[in-house]
């Protein structure tokens, strides 16, 4: 049975006609406005919404989409055509998008209704949600705490009862890893699984989008909407879409699962040890195997990743230069003055820290010895995935190395913040699909567990997830006041 | 690592943005411990390892040569900082 | 003979026709109102993303092709990253390792010295937009109808000695690029644009001296104009000892001198790097396949076949064969001329100096091939003098009209009638009795004053070599 606060409980009530759509996000709406204080949205337009829902109830059974009448958030990273569309930045705050993203015109097309866009770290670029131009989002479970980022707000969303579900982007885990201290399932689909068009760019060869939500099977129902080819961007695959939700159900006895020791060996907090190693005795009683895998290098990950996301990065975010949208400063005296006022105005810390080392690994003699290197080093870390694949099913591993910390604790030291994305990043460098899931509580917090599998095995992470979701209770754990 | 001032404001004119002497200082700090973060990899063996540059090893999809594209003009300077009789404006670049 | 050798290498940018742009869906038309043919990627809007226009690939492969190239398996896009108003991602997809077309090669033609000039490679790359400076008053207006526009620049190998050689190097390029449909060409309107890099070293000298490199040559005539002064340029600071700097240059055409840029080349790095966003395009032996066998005949191959099918000399061959459209205009009329030198001649000749004068290309010639190829084969059955062709020709520009109509209609025909030709020739001898003792007496060259007289008698319809025997027969028979 699906627990009530679900997309797929939702989506039996509405199929039922128990509420209608309108009501839902009506609903929706004043659970947004009673957790104003998480500052999870930056831009909700009530009226918009409930006029889309009401157009939904309007439409004959036969002809309903697949997510009809649900509601769910967007990461305000995507373009929403004639809608404010800011990616966290003082650079667009005024900025309303012409066009839809992809995976907006996929979402709407299945009769989704968009409740709003949440917020999030300026242009994906944080791990804590802290590194917004509308302010830091806060932890639905403790509001001293982070909800993660840089999905910051899209997790809050969902983790507060606001909405069902949430679109994020994970480039180095930024689906993934407020998933987990949100006490969410989010995924990060195959790299060029899901179209980027629309998408405003981090890091190119990175950068993915993917759901939030609280089961897997939720994620399910959205990454079979969501997924597919898209010739508006060319690193979109065109392989088949499996049916997600039906591949849930596949038994998980025989299935190999691989642990990486080498990964283990970073800093982990004691309850993700346990939380990892209790999961793994849950699907060794469901009948799945357990094998050592070797992943020697996927802990220079992080360092690679840290050259190769600021590198795309610093180019990717050329384009707000003040000329033709986005942020210019007052009386520019010449064109000089124009773009590094406009821009130093525009940006905030963190990513002009990022830009600057990304123009510094890219500038003439540092070339070969940085961005060269990670991309070597990217190679050496995507290989090794693949080598383990040929011996395993998927590989399990801790999300995160603790659970959800302290507003403020880390944002004078980013050295310190980019180890939190210590178990995210491998999946990102290597394009492989990867999914968070609730796997423990700690001190009242939530803590995830991760499973990585091969290019596009999405359906078998599904599967294990759901068949653990079946087995265990995790992730029917709420914060305090939110419905089940 | 070590990086100085001026590596710090040549880097910051390269990517046009304006430092106060402050930020500068701080972002030397930043520089500095992230590229010391960086040390790690770069100790990688990776002889004979071909860069990466995407994660899925495929080919450019080629788009036919046909017109798709309908002028927009209106909508995409609705929101433009400074726009006169079509054009996008910026201060006198001097030749 | 100088004691300099002058060391010339060209960059040419050409401009493909392509329906759309290089990586998005916008037109690619040249005079629209600013910023109506600039899309969301045009204008690298948040969220959009660039995708490969197919025909790009195909006609860089026409010209690898045509140059003998050698064509990259694997070829792939980069980043080039520099802020400039008009270049509205603040990095141009361009390449760098991997072009699409490798080492090639192109003949030219110098006076009577064929001479292969080496091509270092050739890539792909977005054209930017357009800073217009002077429209008002302390602003730069951009326009990005241009941004994006598919450039296929061809780098050589400084292998040009003299700016006669830069000409005929650029020239080949131009009708090559023209015959393989692949850009238009069109100078003046930017279509194809040059830079030059140029230097010198003393006679004998095998190392490079340091080259400086004048940008945005948008002429035939200014590119001549442009090496020549850099070239006494160069002469002069180095025979005043100085020492040449390496530097972008401006042609100032109204000035004829170039002149230094402010060097924003020194304090540029352009952080190249493959674009994250586009894959590798796989150039497949089918793919090179399809495009061999839609070539056309180009320039080279076309000049050897009009020597050899149409017994041309070479300097004729170049001169009919110098692009696509001359040399069908050529190969039409000399179908119904059946007589190539004097089809050549006239092409060249009288046909050239009106379209000179009216300033018209070939395709707009206002007598179409076939009618020239009649007149001239009129000329050869002998139905008319080359001289009366003459007058029929003026008639064709000024009126229209078919040659054999024209000739009918005005009476042009030669005098066919020898009985009447034979009593006009009488009627001239016996009107003058003194020249007639004077030919006889020796003063043969008075035979042109005979067959003036005679002609004039006739209008002009009488045929010279018949005529030419009469006169002959009867002044020399003494009759």
């Amino acid at each position: 049975m699906s627990a009530d606060s679900t997309l797929a409980g939702w989506a039996a009530r509405l199929g039922s006609g128990e509420i209608s759509c309108r009501e839902l996000a009506a609903d929706c709406l004043a659970r947004i406005e009673q957790g104003a204080h998480l500052n999870a949205f930056v831009s909700v337009d009530s009226q918009r919404v409930l006029d889309v829902a009401a157009e939904r109830d309007a439409i004959p059974r036969a002809e309903r989409g697949p997510l009809h009448g649900l509601p769910i958030a967007i990461k305000d990273i995507f373009c929403q055509a004639h809608t404010r569309t800011t990616a966290g930045s003082r650079m667009l705050e005024q900025w309303r998008a012409p066009y839809s993203a992809h995976v907006i015109e996929r979402l709407e097309a299945a009769g989704a209704v968009l409740l709003g866009k949440t917020n999030m770290d300026e242009f994906a670029m944080g791990s804590s949600g802290e590194n917004s131009h509308f302010g830091a989002t806060r932890n639905p479970w403790d509001d001293s705490r982070v909800p993660g980022g840089s999905s910051s707000g899209s997790a809050a969303a969902v983790a507060a009862g606001m909405v069902p579900a949430a679109l994020g982007t994970d480039t180095g885990g930024s689906i993934r890893q407020p998933a987990a201290f949100c006490g969410l399932t989010g995924l990060k689909p195959t790299y060029g699984r899901v179209s980027r068009w629309g998408m405003i760019a981090f890091a190119s060869s990175l950068d993915q989008a993917g759901p939030m939500a609280w089961t897997a099977e939720d994620l399910a129902m959205l990454l079979g909407v969501i997924a597919g080819c898209d010739t508006r961007d060319s690193t979109s695959v065109d392989a088949p879409v499996d049916d997600y939700s039906k591949a849930l159900s596949a038994p998980v006895s025989g299935r190999r699962i691989g642990i990486p020791s080498a990964l283990l060996g970073a800093d982990v907090a004691e309850p993700v040890r346990v939380a990892v190693d209790e999961a793994r005795q849950t699907f060794e009683r469901l009948g799945a195997s357990i094998h050592e895998v070797a992943l020697p290098t996927a802990l220079a990950g992080v360092p690679a990743y840290y050259v190769l996301a600021p590198a795309e990065a610093s180019t990717n975010l050329a384009r707000f230069d003040g000329v033709r949208f986005g942020h210019r400063c007052s009386e520019p005296r010449n064109l000089t003055d124009l773009y590094l006022r406009s821009r130093a105005e525009g940006f905030g810390s963190e990513v002009k820290r990022r830009i600057l080392t990304g123009t510094y690994v890219l500038s003439v003699g540092y070339y070969e010895a940085y961005y060269l290197q990670a991309q070597r080093v990217r190679r050496l870390i995507r290989d090794e995935f693949l080598a383990a694949f040929g011996q395993v099913d998927v590989i399990l591993a801790p999300t995160t190395p603790g659970p959800a910390f302290a507003l403020g604790e880390k944002v004078d030291d980013p050295v310190a913040m980019y180890q939190q994305d210590v178990f995210t990043i491998p999946a990102n460098l290597a394009g492989i699909p990867a999914l968070s899931m609730p796997a423990g509580m700690t001190g009242g917090l939530p803590l995830g567990v991760q499973l990585l599998g091969p290019h596009f095995g999405e359906a078998t992470l599904l599967n294990l997830a759901h068949a653990f979701q079946q087995a265990t209770d995790h992730h029917l754990e709420r914060p305090s006041g939110v419905r089940e | 690592m070590s990086i100085d001032a001026e590596q710090v404001r040549r880097i910051a004119h390269l990517a046009r943005i304006g430092l106060d002497a402050d930020e500068a200082d701080r972002y030397i700090g930043d520089l500095e411990s992230i590229l010391g973060m960086v040390e790690r990899m770069r100790a990688v063996p990776t002889d004979g390892v071909a860069p990466l540059p995407h994660p899925i090893d495929l080919q450019q999809r080629l788009r036919p040569d046909v017109v798709t594209e309908a002028d927009q003009r209106d909508l995409f300077q609705a929101d433009a900082p400074a726009v006169a009789e079509g054009f996008y404006l910026v201060p006198r670049v001097v030749e | 003979m100088s004691n300099w050798e002058t060391v010339i290498g060209l960059e040419v940018h050409v401009q493909l026709a392509t329906a759309s742009k290089l990586f998005s869906g916008a037109p690619n038309r040249f005079g629209a109102e600013a910023n109506r043919q600039a899309s969301a990627v045009d204008l690298g809007l948040p969220g959009v993303l660039p995708v490969l226009n197919e025909a790009v690939v195909h006609m860089a492969l026409r010209f690898g092709l045509a140059v003998e190239a050698q064509i990259s398996p694997l070829t792939q896009f980069a980043r080039k990253n520099y802020f400039y108003p008009d270049l509205p991602k603040g990095y141009q997809i361009s390449q760098l390792d991997h072009p699409i077309i490798g080492p090639g090669r192109l003949e030219i033609v110098v006076g009577d010295q064929a001479k292969t000039i080496g091509i270092t490679r050739a890539h792909l790359e977005e054209d930017a937009g357009k800073s217009i400076h002077d429209q008002l008053p302390g602003l730069t207006a951009v326009d990005l109808n241009r941004a994006g526009t598919p450039l296929l620049e061809i780098v050589s190998e400084p292998d040009m000695r003299s700016a006669a050689e830069a000409v005929a190097y650029l020239r080949e390029l131009h009708a090559i690029v023209r015959d393989l449909g692949i850009s238009d060409g069109n100078m003046n309107e930017g279509s194809m644009r040059c830079d030059a890099n140029v230097s010198i070293r003393p006679r004998g000298e095998r190392t490079l001296g340091t080259r400086t490199e004048i940008k945005n040559l948008n002429s035939f005539r200014f590119l001549e104009k442009a090496i020549e002064f850099e070239v006494e340029r160069q002469i002069e600071v180095l025979e005043g000892g100085g020492r040449i700097h390496q530097e972008t240059r401006l042609y100032d055409a109204q000035r004829n001198e170039t002149r230094s840029m402010r060097s924003k080349e020194e304090a540029e790095d352009y952080r190249y790097f493959p674009d994250p966003d586009l894959l590798p395009v796989a150039i497949t032996p089918k793919m090179i396949a399809e495009v061999a066998r839609s070539m056309p005949e180009l320039p080279r191959a076309r000049r050897q076949r009009f020597c050899e099918q149409y017994g041309l000399s070479e300097y004729d061959a170049r001169q009919v064969a110098a692009d696509r459209a001359t040399a069908a205009y050529f190969e039409t009329c000399v179908a119904i001329a059946e007589d190539p030198k004097l089809t050549a001649n006239w092409v060249m000749g009288e046909l050239a100096s009106i379209l000179n004068r009216d300033e018209l290309g070939i395709e707009a010639s206002p007598v179409p091939a076939a009618a020239l190829g009649t007149l001239i084969a009129r000329i050869r059955d002998a139905t008319i003098s080359s001289k009366i062709a003459k007058t029929v020709f003026d008639i064709m520009v000024a009126e229209g009209g078919e040659p054999d109509a024209i000739i009918e209609a005005r009476g042009l025909r030669q005098m066919s009638d020898s009985g009447e030709l034979e009593r006009l020739v009488d009627e001239v001898i016996a009107a003058n009795p003194a020249q007639v003792e004077q030919f006889r007496a020796g003063k043969t060259k008075l035979l042109g004053f005979f067959v003036g007289q005679v002609m004039k008698a006739t209008g002009g319809k009488a045929n010279p070599q018949q005529l030419n025997d009469l006169l002959r027969g009867r002044l020399d028979g003494g009759g």
